[in-house]
C-alpha cells in the first residue's frame, strides 16, 4: 500500500476510534447527571432540615414548629425487615428451582409468571394484600405493608438468582457430583455459594426498589403519628410520611419532607454498602 | 489400596442414541489403564459410566454390570451419591471450587459430608495436597490464597488432591493435562506413575504417547465398542486388529 | 502430518533398495571377477564400497529423523527398526564383497590352478538370496522371505563341502595352498554374506508380522 494512502485511512480509523470512545464517555456523563442532579438537589433541600430533633422525635401537630420522623425511620426498617423474610428466601429459592430443576414447561410457566408480577402496578398489590390481609384482620399492620414488600421482591430476586446460577459453570457442579456431594447440596453449598455475589446483588436491587414504595402501604401499613413497634398495628414508613408531608399544605412539613426524602436514601445507600462490605469480607475472590 | 474393576455388557445411550455397545472389560487393581480412540468413539462415556455421572446428564441412560472390588454399582440397591464417593473423578479443565480457598477445595468433599473433625481434616487435606504433590507450592497459603488463583498445572493438581481427599478406591481421570504446557503435562503424568501404588487409574486420553508412556494396559475404543485391549507396548508395536493400527499410526482420527 | 511422514518412509524405502542395487552389483562384480580373472572387476568393487557406506550413513540419519519427529507406532515403527537393520546387513554384505574382490586379486598373482570347487555356483545361489530377500522387502512379502530362510541351509553345506575339498587339497598338494586358501576365504565370504540375506529376511518378517523368527523360533508378542 502506498504511504499517503495507509495514512490516510489509519487517521480515519483513529478518529472513528477517539469519536466512538467520546461517545461512550458522553453517553455514561448523561446517565449520572440525573442521579447526581437528584441527590444535590436533595441534599441542598433537606440538610438544613436534619437535626438531631428530626432523628429522635415523632411528628408534631400541623401549626407547631419542631418534630421528626423518628417512627417514620424504624417503621420504614421494621417493613422492610418483614418483606426481606419474605421476599428474599422465597425468591431465591425460586430461582434455585427455575435454574436447576426448572428446564421445562412448568418452569416457563413460572417464569412468565414472575415476569408479569414484576409488571403489576404497585398499587394494585397494595389493594390485593388489603383485600386478603387488611380486611382479614380487620386492622392495618405492618406486618401486611411487609407483606406487600415482599411479594414485589420475589421476581426480582427470583430472576437475578436464576441468571447467576445458569452463570456457574456446569464443570463446577460436575466436581462437586464427582467428589459423591449430593445434588441438593450442591446448588447449595457450592453453585450457590459461587453464585453468590450476583444473588445478593440481585437482592439488592430489589430491596432497594421496595424501599422507596409508597402506594402499597397506603392501604397496609398505612401510617402512624406515634411510636409503634409491633407488627399488627398501623405503622409510620418514611415514604408515606413523605408523601402526607409533601402534598399538605404547611411549609415546615414541607422542609421535612425533603429532609425525610434525604434520610431515605441515605438509608439505602448505607444498607446496600453495609451488606457489601460484610459479604465481601467472608468470601474469596476468584483471580 | 485399589481395587479392579469388571465390567460386563455395558450400554449407554443418549436419548435415542446408543453411544456404548456391551462393553466387557477387566481394569486390573493399582494398574493405569488408558482408553484412547477417535472424537466419538466412546472413550468418555465410558469413563462416565463407571462412576453413574454418565446419568448426570438429562435423558442419558447406561444399562449393564460395572464391578468395582465388592460394590455393584448398577445394582438395585446401590446410590449414585455413594458411587460417586468411593470412585474418584478428574477432569478436563481444571475446575476448583471458585469462591474456596485451598484448604477449602481440597476438603470440600469431606466437609460436604459431613466430616466435621478439625485435625483430622487438617491431616487428610495435608496428606492429599502431599500424594498429588501440590504441598510444598501451597503449604503456606492454604487459607488465604484461593483454588483459583493457582497456574494451570497446579489447580489441576489441586483437583486431583480434591478428589483423593475422599479416599476413593478408583480414580477416573478424563484428558487430565490435554489443557496443560508440557512441563505440567509431565507432573500430571509422573504423578499418575506414582499413584497407580495406591489407587487403581483409568485414564483418558487421545494423546497415544501420553497413553504410551503412563498406562500398562490400553484399550481403544471405535464407534461405541471396545476394538482392542491388551498390554500397552502389544497395542503400540504389534496390535492384532486393523482398526487399532490404522488409529495408532495416525492414519484415521 | 501422515502425508509428510508417508513420504519418509516412501523415500527410506527407496534409498535401501538402491542400497542393495549397490550391494547385489558388487557380489556380481565379484563372482566376474573371479569367473574372468579380470581384475578390472574388482577394482570396480573397491571403487563401490564408498558409494555403499555413504548409503548407510544417510539411511541411519534419515530413520533417526522420523523416529524423533513422527513419534511412529506399531507397523510403522517396526518398519523403521527393519530398515535400520537391514541397512547395516547391506553394508556388511558390501565389505564381503570387498574381501571376495581382494582375495581374486591375490587370485591373480598367482598361478592358476584348477580346484573343485564351483564358486560361481555357489555365488550364483548367494546372489539370489540376496536378491530374493530385497524382493520381499520391496513388495512386503513375508513368504518370500521365508523361501529365503530356507536356502541358507543349501550355501551352509555348500561352503563345508567346499571346506573339506580345499583342506584335502591343501594337504595333497601344498604348493597350491595360498590358491586354496584364497578360495577358502571366499567360500567363507559367500556364506557370511547368505547369513545377511537370511537376517534380512528375518528384518522383513518382523516389519510384516510383528514376529520375532531370529535364532530359529516365531516368537509373538503375547
Amino acid at each position: 500500500m502506498p504511504p499517503s494512502t495507509s495514512q490516510a485511512v489509519s487517521l480515519w480509523r483513529r478518529l472513528t476510534d477517539w469519536g466512538a470512545t467520546g461517545f461512550a464517555i458522553l453517553a455514561a456523563v448523561l446517565v449520572l447527571v440525573p442521579l447526581l442532579a437528584i441527590f444535590t438537589y436533595l441534599v441542598i433541600k433537606g440538610v438544613g432540615s436534619v437535626n438531631w430533633a428530626f432523628l429522635t422525635q415523632t411528628p408534631k401537630p400541623p401549626g407547631e414548629a419542631g418534630g421528626g420522623m423518628a417512627n417514620g425511620i424504624v417503621g420504614t426498617g421494621l417493613i422492610l425487615a418483614v418483606a426481606s423474610v419474605i421476599g428474599v428466601p422465597l425468591g431465591i429459592g425460586s430461582g434455585i428451582y427455575l435454574a436447576e430443576y426448572g428446564r421445562n414447561r412448568f418452569g416457563d410457566v413460572i417464569r412468565f409468571t414472575a415476569d408479569v408480577l414484576n409488571g403489576v402496578p404497585s398499587i394494585v398489590v397494595g389493594i390485593t394484600v388489603y383485600s386478603l390481609i387488611v380486611i382479614r384482620q380487620k386492622h392495618f399492620s405492618a406486618f401486611s405493608g411487609g407483606v406487600a414488600l415482599g411479594i414485589m421482591m420475589i421476581p426480582t430476586v427470583a430472576r437475578a438468582t436464576e441468571e447467576m446460577l445458569l452463570m456457574v459453570p456446569n464443570v463446577i457442579r460436575e466436581a462437586a457430583y464427582g467428589l459423591g456431594i449430593p445434588r441438593w447440596r450442591t446448588t447449595l453449598s457450592i453453585t450457590l455459594r459461587t453464585a453468590s455475589a450476583g444473588v445478593i446483588t440481585g437482592c439488592m436491587l430489589a430491596f432497594a426498589r421496595v424501599a422507596g414504595e409508597t402506594a402499597p402501604l397506603l392501604f397496609t401499613a398505612f401510617g402512624n403519628q406515634f411510636w409503634n413497634l409491633k407488627l399488627n398495628q398501623p405503622t409510620a414508613a418514611l415514604s408515606l410520611q413523605v408523601y402526607t408531608y409533601a402534598i399538605s399544605p404547611y411549609d415546615d412539613w414541607h422542609k421535612q419532607a425533603w429532609a425525610g426524602s434525604l434520610i431515605l436514601i441515605l438509608l439505602i445507600v448505607g444498607a446496600v454498602a453495609a451488606v457489601r462490605i460484610t459479604t465481601s469480607r467472608g468470601m474469596m475472590k476468584g483471580s | 489400596m485399589g481395587v479392579g474393576i469388571e465390567v460386563r455388557g455395558l450400554n449407554a445411550w443418549y436419548g435415542k442414541n446408543q453411544s456404548l455397545n456391551s462393553i466387557d472389560m477387566s481394569v486390573p487393581a493399582n494398574h493405569v489403564t488408558a482408553v484412547i480412540g477417535p472424537s466419538g468413539c466412546g472413550k468418555s462415556t465410558f469413563v462416565r459410566c463407571l462412576n453413574r455421572m454418565h446419568e448426570t446428564i438429562p435423558d442419558a441412560r447406561a444399562e449393564g454390570s460395572v464391578k468395582v472390588g465388592e460394590m455393584d454399582v448398577y445394582g438395585s440397591g446401590s446410590d449414585p451419591v455413594d458411587v460417586r464417593r468411593r470412585i474418584g473423578m478428574v477432569f478436563q479443565k481444571p475446575n476448583p471450587f471458585p469462591t474456596m480457598s485451598i484448604f477449602d477445595n481440597v476438603a470440600a468433599g469431606l466437609k460436604l459430608n459431613g466430616f466435621r473433625n478439625r485435625k483430622q481434616l487438617n491431616e487428610l487435606v495435608e496428606r492429599s495436597l502431599k500424594l498429588s504433590a501440590l504441598w510444598d507450592e501451597v503449604k503456606d497459603n492454604l487459607h488465604k490464597k484461593s483454588g483459583a488463583s493457582l497456574s494451570g498445572g497446579q489447580q489441576q493438581r489441586l483437583c486431583i488432591a480434591r478428589a483423593l481427599a475422599v479416599e476413593p478406591e478408583v480414580l477416573l481421570m478424563d484428558e487430565p493435562a490435554s489443557a496443560l504446557d508440557p512441563i505440567s503435562t509431565s507432573k500430571i503424568e509422573e504423578l499418575i506413575f506414582q499413584l497407580k501404588q495406591h489407587y487403581t487409574v483409568v485414564i483418558v486420553t487421545h494423546n497415544m504417547q501420553q497413553a504410551a508412556r503412563v498406562a500398562e494396559l490400553t484399550g481403544f475404543f471405535l464407534m461405541g465398542s471396545l476394538i482392542e485391549y491388551d498390554k500397552t507396548e502389544k497395542i503400540f508395536t504389534t496390535p492384532a486388529d486393523k482398526r487399532t493400527e490404522d488409529y495408532v499410526t495416525g492414519r484415521f482420527g | 502430518m501422515r502425508s509428510r511422514f508417508q513420504q519418509g518412509l516412501d523415500d527410506l524405502k527407496e534409498r535401501l533398495l538402491r542400497m542393495g542395487g549397490l550391494a547385489e552389483q558388487a557380489i556380481d562384480r565379484a563372482t566376474e571377477a573371479y569367473r574372468t580373472r579380470d581384475s578390472k572387476f574388482c577394482q570396480m568393487v573397491l571403487a563401490g564400497e564408498s558409494a555403499i557406506n555413504d548409503a548407510e550413513r544417510e539411511i541411519d540419519e534419515l530413520a533417526l529423523d522420523l523416529l524423533a519427529m513422527q513419534q511412529p507406532m506399531a507397523i510403522d515403527l517396526r518398519f523403521i527398526l527393519a530398515i535400520v537393520k537391514i541397512n547395516a546387513d547391506l553394508e556388511r554384505v558390501g565389505d564381503q564383497a570387498v574381501n571376495i574382490a581382494q582375495r581374486v586379486l591375490d587370485l591373480i598373482s598367482e598361478p592358476e590352478i584348477d580346484l573343485p570347487v564351483d564358486i560361481p555356483r555357489m555365488a550364483d545361489g548367494v546372489s539370489t538370496m540376496v536378491q530374493r530377500a530385497l524382493e520381499s522387502f520391496l513388495d512386503g512379502k513375508a513368504e518370500v522371505a521365508e523361501a529365503v530362510l530356507q536356502m541358507d541351509g543349501i550355501v551352509d553345506r555348500m561352503k563345508d563341502e567346499a571346506f573339506v575339498v580345499l583342506v584335502q587339497k591343501m594337504h595333497d598338494e601344498p604348493s597350491c595352498t595360498r590358491q586354496a586358501l584364497d578360495v577358502l576365504l571366499i567360500a567363507r565370504n559367500l556364506e557370511r554374506i547368505a547369513d545377511h540375506a537370511t537376517n534380512i529376511a528375518e528384518d522383513v518378517i518382523f516389519w510384516v508380522r510383528g514376529a520375532d523368527v531370529r535364532h530359529g523360533g516365531a516368537h509373538y508378542r503375547e
